[in-house]
């Protein structure tokens, strides 16, 4: 064979190895789920986050997976997703409502709350007839190995802010969870949670997830939903001005 | 023409080459090599991995020079036909080559023992029993300007590492606080999967397997930060599950530490701890097992408050 059929050859195979890898990476790309981003704008530079975390989700392949769902600032409608975009330098508010039953922490060292302004959390709770059995307890610490009281967390470890998210109370829920999601307050018993902490100054992808190894039916529950993104893990995109 | 003396020129050329590099090697590169002298341990590796570079330099360019030497002076003319000179081995190379790669993996090996053995393991895990121990005085509490050996015990989890002080009444802290020049054992564990604890500044690195106390020990000897990283395929966080560490005074250390303890005092927070052990399984401790301490709900969702089993066939 002659130089130049040779070099025409390899060339040929070359072309047809980096053109398999390029279909595979799109073949892959393009398979995967595109999750929606709720974006968050400041006003008086202060930023108001909403979340819910349910016991399921409204999705049709992994319906029985705990989920966060992220509320959109417009339209108050829950997106069942868990990235979301803050812009930097802000004082974020989160509001989080908790309708999953409890799980304890394998480490008990995250029922402490850290990195919020103050070093707390606010915490209510409601049974499902809408009674609130606890108050706005400012509180810096919520049990996770007493009294069933926490359902996940929230956490940025990137920022130094782990929030143990509290559940409702067991015995007053047993068996009257949310089972529709997204959930809502009405006939639902759910605690409700808010904290605030600074936006870094700049921008950036922050991971966020939760401790609690909340992923039934994977190894020591930490598979499935705590491994996915739009489940118990997810992004915040910090947005520099 | 009279064939010049290829092997005392190809001599002359690789002891220039190699004097060159080990000098450059030596004084250019050696301090900034991985990874830097903030503890003992660490200091060690650097010197080790220069050493090794100062031995290994040598032998690369000797087979490089060889491999060049022969292509250009020794190929054959575009008209040369001819075959060449046949070869029937040469004892004496043969032995020099075998006498000489011998005594330099066997010297490497005698060195590579004792680097491991000095420094009190080299920053490595030793496992539960360690075998080469670090100078330092066990004590139930730990204060500044002695020889007070101070204990952390490591937590790895998926994903992100703590760090508890026994003598400091078994507080557990997000970031990694040391004392400077100070003795420090590390008792690395985890509580799910295997991990591995890798203080790179400090040169320490341990695996994290769970239900497993891995001991390692380093002395610190600059102030400043350091990284911690997980060494160890854990996950598909894995590449995020990375804190930072800090070398302080012992007496900033010591205000430290006792402020920690102070606040997850009053919070209850260390209350709420297991009693510190070097290992523990959080599936089956006693503040969990016992009825007075954890209402289980059979029927609720969650994991019923107790923890989804390693297998659960029940549920998806």
């Amino acid at each position: 064979m002659s130089v130049p059929a040779r070099a025409a050859a390899l060339l040929v195979a070359v072309a047809m190895v980096i053109g398999l890898g390029v279909f595979v990476a799109l073949y892959y790309i393009g398979s995967a789920s595109s999750l929606a981003t709720v974006h968050y704008s400041a006003s008086n530079g202060v930023v108001n986050v909403v979340l819910q975390e349910d016991p399921q989700n409204d999705s049709s392949s992994k319906p029985d997976w705990v989920s966060y769902y992220v509320q959109d600032p417009g339209t108050k409608q829950w997106v069942h997703t868990t990235l979301f975009s803050i812009p930097a330098n802000a004082k974020v508010n989160v509001t989080i409502y908790g309708y999953d039953g409890c799980t304890p922490l394998r480490n008990n060292f995250f029922s402490q709350v850290q990195g919020t302004i103050g070093g707390t959390v606010n915490l209510s709770q409601f049974d499902q007839k809408g009674k609130e059995y606890v108050t706005n307890n400012t509180t810096s610490v919520i049990n996770s190995w007493s009294d069933c009281n926490v359902g996940h967390t929230f956490a940025i470890p990137a920022m130094g802010i782990f929030v143990p998210v509290a559940t409702p109370n067991a015995n007053l829920s047993a068996n009257n969870l949310c089972s529709s999601s997204p959930c809502g307050t009405s006939g639902n018993p759910y605690a409700l949670e808010t904290f605030s902490f600074m936006a870094p100054n700049h921008g950036g992808v922050f991971r966020w997830q939760c401790f609690v190894p909340c992923g039934g039916g994977y190894i020591d529950g930490n598979g499935g939903p705590m491994q996915t993104f739009g489940y118990m893990m997810g992004e915040m995109d910090v947005v520099s001005s | 023409m009279r064939e010049p003396r290829h092997g005392l020129r190809l001599l002359a050329i690789w002891f220039v080459l190699a004097l060159v590099a080990d000098l450059l090697i030596w004084f250019a590169w050696y301090p900034h090599l991985p990874p830097g002298d903030m503890s003992e341990s660490a200091k060690h590796q650097q010197f080790d991995i220069a050493v090794l570079a100062v031995m290994a330099a040598p032998v690369v360019i000797a087979v490089l020079l060889y491999f060049g030497y022969a292509i250009v002076v020794w190929r054959a003319k575009p008209d040369d036909d001819g075959d060449g000179e046949p070869i029937y081995g040469n004892t004496k190379v043969q032995l020099i080559w075998i006498a000489g790669t011998s005594l330099i993996v066997l010297s490497l090996a005698v060195f590579g023992t004792v680097e491991l053995i000095g420094p009190a393991g080299a920053g490595a895990g030793e496992g539960p029993s360690p075998v080469w121990k670090l100078a330092g005085t066990q004590t139930a509490s730990w204060t500044p300007g002695g020889n007070d050996m101070l204990q952390v015990q490591v937590i790895g989890q998926q994903w992100d590492w703590t760090y508890r002080y026994p003598q400091f009444g078994g507080m557990e802290s997000s970031t990694l606080y040391l004392p400077l020049d100070t003795p420090v054992t590390f008792h690395v564990t985890s509580l799910d999967v295997i991990h591995s604890f890798w203080a790179y500044q400090l040169g320490v690195k341990a695996d994290a397997n769970p239900q497993v106390d891995n001991v390692a020990y380093t002395t610190a000897k600059q102030l400043g930060g350091f990284t911690v990283r997980c060494n160890e395929l854990c996950g598909i966080w894995h590449g995020a599950m990375y804190n930072y560490g800090k070398v302080v005074s012992q007496t900033d250390f010591q205000t430290w530490a006792a402020g920690v303890q102070d606040k997850e005092q009053a919070d209850g927070l260390i209350a709420d701890l297991p009693a510190y052990a070097l290992t523990y399984d959080p599936t089956v401790l006693s503040e969990l097992t016992s009825s007075n301490n954890i209402n289980k709900v059979d029927g609720i969702t969650g994991a019923a408050g107790y923890y989804y089993p390693p297998s659960d066939p029940v549920t998806p």
